[in-house]
């Protein structure tokens, strides 16, 4: 593994949590005592070897991990049939879509819930927009005994009714949540407020890399096995490191998942894709893109809102993209210039989606399908000997029904 | 002295009461201010809208909502803060809310307008003391006073933290919760306020949970003040640009109660 050194890209937040000018623990002071608890015990989970064998052994037995690195030939040939000559990148898919429940999100859940258990907490609440993270939450509390509430956006509930009966299954109780736009915003306040109510039993498992400090360098910590075992995958596979890292950003877990390992590696590019919705100059929810700093839930970071401070409604054809946030960490690494955002809008997602479906023989979610939008773009510039790898982190079981009613056509 | 620091009399507890700016509308608000004081209102906290009030009830989402459906601007709220300082010139003016709408134009913008206005402390429910340098030295720059949140999960460890730079006065928040929901009970308010007391000269309001005289009067008993907001805002809610009358009678019925409490 490379070093940190004083230039490193890899040795934030400092020690009150702030990713440069963005980060820190925005929260009510009922809130604060158990924040500064949570970062205690983490510290102390992190010089605990014991915590990271369990952590490893449940991602390896349980997970399902390492997940496959996996190169789409048939992908990286149809990109070339309209590359110019030369052109055509190879792509190469982290297929964090064949964890346990789906998606990403379980590397997270299992790191916090077993924070959980170490601090005492007897039960556990989480948001969720896709319903993949309640989902995985769900998961791990049945594997590990806890209740579990989950608070879900009407409209979310709506547009992801797999999910819901999942998580029913798994014996968490699903809150809906009617106020503001019905969505993961504000699926997120409503569990901020039940957590104020209930602080002492109640561990809250933040489902992406925002939020108050230490949840957006935990969440990141947790993920990040994403892009350490890529990294050493690529290195065994190929004998070099890609040239291009992808990955879609709602929150950015599994984005900052992929790209912390590679942050120090000069030489690698990394491109974040947000959701463009009907377009940039319409709804939308990329907030690196179409918005400005701002402070909410917890961290100060990119948002999208009036010139009033108000947060605005955002709008993907993802449930799990539709935040008008993003973690604080990528707010740092675009304002520092190491990472590169890109969106893609809900036509190119369902474009890149139906594309992986017939050339690979692999249901993407909606979220990495916006990925793979950028991916074709960006392999059409790039050599035929470079190297692009994404993140494949989730199925598209999910999104089914969406994605036929987005095609018009009966299920 | 300030307008805060004369607005907690010796002989008795003061009344702070608050409700959402800009709600039912913009226009309608210095009715209902006005009414706040009529009714007997010693300090005035008026809320400025948020579309994501995370430490807030049903009520108070509510009153957030109507008020910014009717088109509240940051503003406005500065022109009913104005406004209402030219009515009544001492009469303190405390302005609640939420991190965002307070920073987004710079803490330094944010505190001359509050000066301009003539408002004299501001809570806000998102900047915790460790975040302070966000908002706190641009509003103590102008000497308007940065009110802090003591609440029953603020341990002894961490209250000289939280009292370090508190100014005007404390607000405890006595339940872990949102606001308009239960209250605490009587004897734990009784011994969070001593503990309080104890660690500072800074006088001592209490809120979260009140709706009745009665209970008014309890923590009047003990605390140096009485914060009401969501049991005078589903009065707006209720009677909207008609509401004067009732918050009036309903705010007096609870100044009634504390002056006779001690
Ligand atoms: C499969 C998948 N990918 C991505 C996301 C977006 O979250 P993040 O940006 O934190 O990875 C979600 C959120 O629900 C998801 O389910």
């Amino acid at each position: 593994m490379n070093e940190t050194s004083p230039n490193s890209f890899r040795n934030q937040p400092d020690d009150r949590g702030h990713f440069g000018e963005f980060g820190g623990r925005y929260v009510a002071e009922t809130l604060m005592p158990l924040i500064l608890d949570l970062e205690t015990h983490y510290r102390a989970a992190q010089q605990d070897p014991a915590f990271a064998e369990e952590f490893d052994d449940l991602l390896e037995h349980y997970v399902g991990r390492p997940s496959p690195l996996y190169y789409a030939e048939r992908l990286t040939e149809d990109v070339r049939k309209d590359a110019p000559d030369g052109k055509g990148a190879q792509i190469w898919f982290k297929r964090d879509e064949l964890n346990h429940t789906g998606a990403h999100k379980i590397n997270n859940c299992i790191g916090q819930i077993l924070l959980a258990k170490r601090m005492g907490k007897t039960r556990i609440i989480a948001e969720t927009g896709a319903g993949q993270h309640g989902v995985a939450t769900a998961t791990v509390c049945a594997r590990f005994g806890f209740p579990c509430t989950i608070f879900m956006g009407a409209t979310d509930i709506e547009r992801q009714k797999p999910n819901i009966f999942r998580m029913k299954l798994l014996g968490a109780e699903v809150v809906p949540v009617t106020s503001g736009s019905a969505t993961l915003k504000d699926a997120m306040n409503e569990a901020l407020r039940h957590w104020v109510a209930h602080v002492h039993d109640t561990f809250y498992i933040i489902g992406t890399a925002a939020g108050p400090h230490p949840y957006p360098e935990l969440v990141r910590d947790f993920q990040s096995v994403i892009g350490k075992e890529a990294r050493a995958q690529m290195l065994d596979r190929t004998g070099k490191l890609p040239d291009l890292l992808v990955a879609a950003i709602g929150g950015g877990s599994n984005a900052i998942g992929l790209f912390h390992p590679f942050l120090d590696d000069r030489d690698v590019k990394m491109l974040g894709v947000e959701a463009a919705g009907r377009g940039l100059d319409k709804e939308h929810a990329a907030s690196l893109a179409g918005g400005g700093p701002g402070i909410l839930h917890g961290n100060k970071t990119y948002l999208l809102q009036d010139e009033d401070g108000q947060i605005d409604e955002a709008h993907s054809i993802s449930a799990g993209l539709d935040y008008p946030g993003i973690g604080p960490e990528h707010s740092w690494l675009k304002e520092s210039g190491r990472v590169d955002y890109d969106s893609a809008t809900d036509r190119e997602a369902l474009d890149a989606f139906q594309l992986l479906c017939r050339t690979e023989g692999i249901i993407p979610a909606l979220e990495p399908s916006h990925a793979i939008a950028a991916v074709t773009r960006e392999a059409m510039k790039m050599e035929r000997d470079q190297i692009i790898l994404a993140n494949l982190c989730g199925r598209g079981d999910k999104d089914i029904f969406t994605v036929a009613e987005a095609l018009g056509t009966e299920m | 002295m300030t307008r805060l620091s004369s607005a907690f009399p010796s002989d008795r507890a003061a009344l702070v009461a608050f409700v959402t700016g800009g709600d039912p509308s913009p226009a309608d608000t210095a009715t209902i201010l006005d009414a706040l004081v009529e009714g007997g209102a010693d300090i005035i906290e008026l809320g400025m809208p948020f579309t994501d009030p995370m430490a807030d009830g049903p009520s108070i989402q509510e009153a957030n909502i109507r008020s910014l459906g009717a088109g509240t601007k940051t503003a406005d709220i500065f022109a009913i803060a104005q406004a209402f300082r030219e009515r009544h010139p001492d009469t303190p003016l405390v302005l609640m809310g939420y991190a965002n709408p307070m920073t987004i134009r710079g803490a330094d913008w944010f505190a001359e307008q509050c000066k301009a206005a003539g408002v004299d402390g501001v809570i806000c429910v998102d900047i915790p003391t460790e975040e302070d340098d966000s908002l706190g030295p641009a509003l103590r720059a102008q000497d308007i006073a940065t009110i802090r949140l003591a609440t029953p999960t603020t341990d002894d460890a961490r209250l000289p933290a939280v009292l370090d730079n508190a100014t005007g006065f404390l607000y405890y928040v006595s339940v872990a919760g949102i606001t308009g929901q239960q209250q605490a009970a009587q004897d734990s308010i009784a011994a969070a306020v001593a503990k309080l007391k104890a660690q500072t000269d800074l006088p001592v309001a209490v809120g979260f949970g009140v709706r009745t005289p009665e209970q008014a009067a309890d923590i009047a008993r003990v605390a140096d003040g009485v914060v009401v907001g969501s049991a005078i805002v589903e009065i707006v809610g209720e009677h909207g640009k008609a509401a004067g009358p009732h918050v009036r009678d309903y705010v007096k019925s609870l100044s009634d109660a504390i002056r006779s409490a001690r």
